[in-house]
């Protein structure tokens, strides 16, 4: 699917980044913690999480993800947005809970892509 | 490649906010260097969770790194308070992080396991009321 999907899907707002809805996303992780996030994934493009401070773009940024989503409607300051535009992250911000979030992303076809074997 | 490229910084350490500075800089010379995209994002990640270490641990420090034709070297010094215990602080999940940290998103214990495991080596001296300097090592395959 695309960023696109993604906005669509989660009914959400675009932040910054609307010239990128077109890049595909394969995998997606949903996590406040970003050292979970840094240990477990692999080769992940969006980044669903309730957390909001500009580290959240660094670990996407250092991940090469290309999407950060964040729920529960909340909305980054100026420079977190900043930060993504410089780095050609996608912000999105969608008012569904971290479980539906993932759960319609899943729905939809989006993996973890690190399942058990 | 013939000669190594040395990069310094300092990691002011009280900023969250910019921590990580460091590691995008390194990031970008990287990717207009032309190496291995998977080398890159190893790299990445484990300077990223030593800045960030460096900063809610340590008050921040200074970081060296020398990018070869065969590796990419990283030496993290700080004057911060020490490691007690080396090997429980590498055991997963451990962490004396206070809860603020964990609010931040970092604190899970992750920090050192995830730098170990995503380099090739990692060595960890540390003098409990003096500081910490961990290197680590990338190689880089050779094509």
């Amino acid at each position: 699917m695309t960023v696109g999907d993604v906005r669509n899907i989660l009914q959400a707002r675009v932040l910054c980044g609307e010239d990128f809805m077109e890049k595909t996303v394969h995998t997606a992780c949903g996590s406040d913690m970003m050292s979970d996030v840094l240990a477990y994934v692999k080769d992940q493009s969006v980044l669903l999480t309730g957390l909001v401070n500009s580290q959240v773009v660094r670990t996407a940024e250092m991940m090469d993800m290309v999407c950060i989503v964040f729920v529960r409607g909340k909305v980054p300051d100026d420079a977190i947005l900043e930060l993504a535009k410089e780095k050609e992250i996608v912000i999105l911000s969608t008012n569904y809970r971290m479980f539906t979030a993932c759960g319609l992303l899943f729905d939809h076809g989006l993996r973890g892509g690190c399942e058990l074997k | 490649m013939s000669q190594k490229i040395i990069m310094n910084f300092t990691v002011p350490g009280d900023d969250f906010t910019r921590a990580g500075e460091a590691s995008s800089a390194v990031k970008r010379a990287l990717k207009q260097l032309g190496l291995n995209s998977d080398v890159i994002r190893r790299v990445a990640i484990a300077m990223y969770e030593g800045e960030i270490n460096m900063v809610i641990h340590a008050n921040g420090g200074e970081i060296v790194v020398e990018i070869g034709s065969d590796d990419v070297q990283m030496i993290l010094t700080d004057h911060g308070p020490g490691i007690q215990d080396i090997a429980l602080a590498m055991r997963e999940g451990y962490s004396t992080a206070p809860d603020e940290v964990r609010n931040l998103g970092f604190g899970a214990g992750m920090g050192l396991p995830n730098m170990k495991k995503y380099t090739d080596e990692m060595t960890i001296d540390s003098i409990v009321g003096q500081g910490t300097t961990v290197r680590m090592v990338v190689r880089v395959p050779q094509s």
